[in-house]
């Protein structure tokens, strides 16, 4: 394909790059208020981060973690405002504990004073408190580097890579089905949630046997798994990737777990929560933020939600929405110190087969975000909204999603199943499903070279239509505010207030003197060296940032 | 005359002609598994009253496991006479035909009030029929642009909820109620409607839902309409036009996703766990068909009593 021979993107819609400098312009002056926002506040899940990243594991006899006894203890006494580090630590030294387990479990029973500690004993705390993140982020460190090392020894896949879900709610039996589907071609394992995780306000601990339609994310599951698909990535010679869910309430803290269990993509989008789980706006940017400069540190691969508005609204009334996301995603997740290879931007095949040539406003679509976003690995979503149950008709829709994916250099598949809405995956939905990608890349994986749209022809001006219409939604937005524009229900057709959704009462304005010792790590300007030393693993393009610079 | 009794029709009226997909956990390797993985899915077909039956195509999927493809013969007969359909007392609608509903009926939004109520703390039944997000397939009642949910979470205080339902101009509360213990779900819906009758006139449309309801007992606890397993934010958005907006001459047409696939267990209702939002944001695959998720819960569980 002519991503991977050449590491350019292949042009064919002649898009005026004023235009598109203009609506990366606009995103930006969109999304500097909301980062304004986020880096001035913290939340309590920023905080339980934090303290996962210092190492603090396990839970009550409830199940309630210990990140969350302890950041609830010291709200309590002291508040958040001043982060959870400073009185943590001050109390971890003063009460002479010989770990942040032993201060949860005292200051879950009530036993421990905290303070704002002052003067010396600030000092003492603080330099406690980024050592031991110091070592969080050696761990995350040195986990980037294993996965480096796992794709020497195996393979990097080609590109598109396959990607594959499993959901059986046991994680016993998530990893003999993720290390079958990996053998029978997958290159990306997704795992997915137990319905509702994303509305718990705390991460479930140890290796999980039962969820909904999912497995819980938890650290141990996450450790399981990883461990499997390394297996399979020997046996099979070919690096296999593990993807989970960095979304919900607990966004910060599953996106440090997921860089201590070297977890390799995550879901990460800016507004999904916001949009489809009624998550509060302030409460999804700023947790959304630090995720995203965990993601930065660990070379997580982010994906986008973009194919979800498709789903609820109008894919071809609404194609522009999508573009005016991914640009907000991008801004949002470089700003958080993500390289061009970690963005893996969304979207959908969605489009109603009765619309005429529809299959050709698909393609027009893809392609524009593929020109768009050409350092991107884009993640390209299959058809959910018309797989009606007849399953003959959905594999011909999904063989027209892979060819479309194909012509376009789409970067992920995230392969479709003809009984998609009707059940889990059987076995054989899989298979025929893999068989089907197969078939369209044998036969047709290199029209993409003789793929010219006309110039001034059909997928040309709808390309440039859609993302005329994605300026002037960013124009509106810019004028409006991007909280007011998702109050009124831009995206998703869902109008959600800025003061609406769960979660607000978590969100805490910092007070002069706050303290993160992880975002002390992880902010600019450390990163921004960071970001030019290490490339985004897994994309050999992003290795080479002259090449990425010289490109636009 | 069209006959009370029929066979499926292949290309010929009476042959009986059907075709089936199935995997078997045998392998299909050497000649001698290709055989013998051929011959139980025939024995298999023969079980199933395909005679005679063919296996036109048979293919290994990893070491452990053979897809066939089975054309046969069925000898069943169906008795049209016996064929019960279950009557609902409204007819589905489209979410347009919904809103269309709503526009023509009302004039205005339908005001929807949710809440869990007591000291019930899972609203995953809840969110599964107003978020957007809905399930199994079907968007939740946020989606429909004639509806305005108030979403008031868990562990809503009754009086709170009267309250608020009448701030709102609510014209129905949806409750949703899983916790069973001491059949606490039936006297929480029961204070409810008790509560909302005290409180005056112009009680809004009282709708409860949960597992382990038995649908016959709206009378009984003086709320409108029970849900129960299985029911889709689409039933619930018809029966509450059907309920709420003036019945117009030619009742709307049955959608005809009405009875689409996937019409699964609402909310993976399960009183044990927080359950069923479907899988979570991008990755829509086979959108939470939470009955096959029981059914592989139920799988695991056996794998694990195996274990």
């Amino acid at each position: 394909m002519t991503m991977e021979a050449g590491g350019t993107v292949t042009r064919r819609l002649n898009l005026d790059p004023a235009t598109v400098r203009e609506a990366r312009e606009l995103a930006r002056l969109a999304g500097q208020p909301i980062v304004e926002l986020a880096r001035t506040h913290t939340t309590v899940s920023v905080e339980r981060a934090v303290l996962r990243l210092a190492g603090l594991e396990g839970a009550d006899e409830d199940g309630l973690p210990w990140v969350n006894r302890l950041s609830d203890a010291v709200r309590e006494s002291t508040g958040l405002e001043h982060g959870v580090a400073l009185p943590a630590w001050d109390a971890l030294l003063a009460g002479g504990y010989d770990s942040l387990a032993a201060l949860a479990r005292d200051a879950a029973r009530g036993k421990v004073a905290f303070r704002i500690p002052t003067g010396a004993d600030a000092y003492s705390a603080r330099v406690a408190a980024s050592g031991a993140l110091q070592h969080g982020m050696a761990r995350i460190d040195a986990q980037r580097a294993a996965r480096e090392a796992m794709i020497a020894e195996t393979a990097e896949p080609p590109r598109p890579w396959i990607y594959l879900i499993v959901a059986t709610g046991d994680i016993y039996e998530d990893i003999p089905q993720a290390q079958a589907a990996a053998r029978e071609g997958a290159d990306i394992i997704a795992v997915i949630r137990s319905t509702g995780q994303s509305l718990l306000d705390y991460v479930p601990e140890g290796a999980t046997r039962e969820g909904f339609a999912g497995t819980y994310a938890t650290q141990e599951n996450f450790r399981l798994m990883r461990a499997a698909l390394d297996e399979t990535s020997r046996e099979l010679g070919r690096y296999v990737r593990l993807t989970n869910y960095a979304s919900g309430l607990c966004m910060p803290e599953i996106a440090s777990l997921a860089g201590l269990e070297r977890l390799d993509m995550m879901l990460n989008d800016c507004m999904y929560g916001i949009i489809f789980r009624d998550i509060n706006p302030r409460r999804t940017f700023i947790d959304q933020r630090f995720s995203r400069q965990i993601h930065a540190r660990a070379g997580i691969i982010i994906n986008t939600g973009e194919d979800n508005y498709l789903t609820t609204a109008d894919p071809v009334d609404a194609a522009h929405t999508v573009i005016v996301s991914q640009l907000m995603n991008e801004y949002f997740g470089k700003e958080a110190g993500l390289a061009d290879g970690q963005l893996g931007l969304g979207h959908a095949f969605e489009i109603d087969p009765a619309v005429p040539d529809s299959f050709l406003l698909e393609l027009a679509h893809a392609q524009l975000v593929r020109e768009l976003f050409p350092d991107a690995p884009l993640k390209y979503m299959p058809p959910t909204k018309h797989m009606t149950g007849n399953v003959f008709a959905g594999y011909l829709l999904d063989a027209f999603f892979n060819l479309c994916g194909l012509m376009t250099d789409q970067s992920i598949l995230l392969i479709g199943m003809m009984t998609e809405g009707i059940h889990t995956p059987f076995l054989s939905d899989r298979d025929l499903a893999l068989e089907n990608v197969r078939y369209v890349r044998d036969a047709a994986g290199k029209l993409g070279e003789n793929f010219r749209p006309p110039p001034g022809g059909f997928i040309e001006l709808r390309a440039n239509e859609v993302l005329g219409e994605a300026v002037r939604l960013l124009r509106r937005i810019g004028a409006e505010g991007l909280l007011n524009a998702i109050a009124d229900g831009t995206f998703g057709i869902t109008r959600r207030p800025a003061d609406g959704g769960r979660g607000l009462d978590g969100v805490i304005e910092q007070a002069g003197g706050y303290f993160n010792p992880a975002a002390e790590l992880l902010d600019p300007p450390v990163l921004g060296d960071f970001d030019t030393e290490r490339p985004a693993d897994g994309d050999p393009r992003a290795a080479a940032p002259v090449e990425t610079g010289a490109r636009q | 005359m069209t006959g009370q009794i029929i066979r499926p029709y292949g290309d010929t009226t009476g042959d009986g002609r059907v075709q089936l997909s199935f995997t078997l956990p045998i392998p299909f390797g050497t000649p001698a598994e290709r055989a013998r993985a051929e011959g139980a899915a025939l024995q298999l077909a023969a079980k199933m009253g395909l005679a005679p039956a063919m296996v036109v195509h048979a293919k290994g999927m990893g070491p452990d496991f053979t897809f066939c493809i089975v054309y046969g013969r069925v000898s069943h007969l169906v008795d049209l006479s016996e064929v019960t359909v279950l009557e609902r007392e409204f007819p589905l609608l489209s979410s347009a035909e919904v809103n269309l509903r709503i526009r023509s009926g009302l004039g205005r939004k339908l005001v929807v009030v949710g809440a869990c109520i007591g000291t019930d703390a899972h609203t995953v039944g809840i969110d599964a029929i107003l978020n957007v997000k809905g399930h199994s397939g079907e968007k939740g009642l946020e989606y429909y642009r004639e509806i305005r949910v108030v979403n008031l979470g868990s562990q809503v205080d009754i009086g709170d909820l009267v309250a608020r339902s009448k701030a709102e101009g609510a014209d129905a509360v949806l409750v949703s109620q899983v916790v069973t213990q001491r059949d606490a779900h039936l006297s929480n819906s029961r204070k409810m409607a008790d509560a909302f009758t005290a409180a005056g006139p112009g009680r809004p449309l009282l709708v409860v839902g949960g597992p382990r309801f038995d649908q016959g007992m709206a009378a009984e606890l003086g709320v409108d309409r029970i849900f129960g397993k299985g029911t889709t934010p689409g039933e619930v958005a018809s029966y509450l036009v059907h309920a709420l907006t003036p019945a117009r001459a030619p009742a709307a047409t049955p959608s005809p996703n009405g009875n689409g696939p996937g019409s699964a267990d609402l909310e993976g209702l399960n009183p044990d766990g927080p359950a069923a939002d479907g899988p979570e944001s991008a990755d829509r695959v086979s959108a939470a068909d939470v009955s096959a998720a029981d059914v592989s819960a139920e799988t695991s569980r056996a794998a694990q009593a195996a274990r």
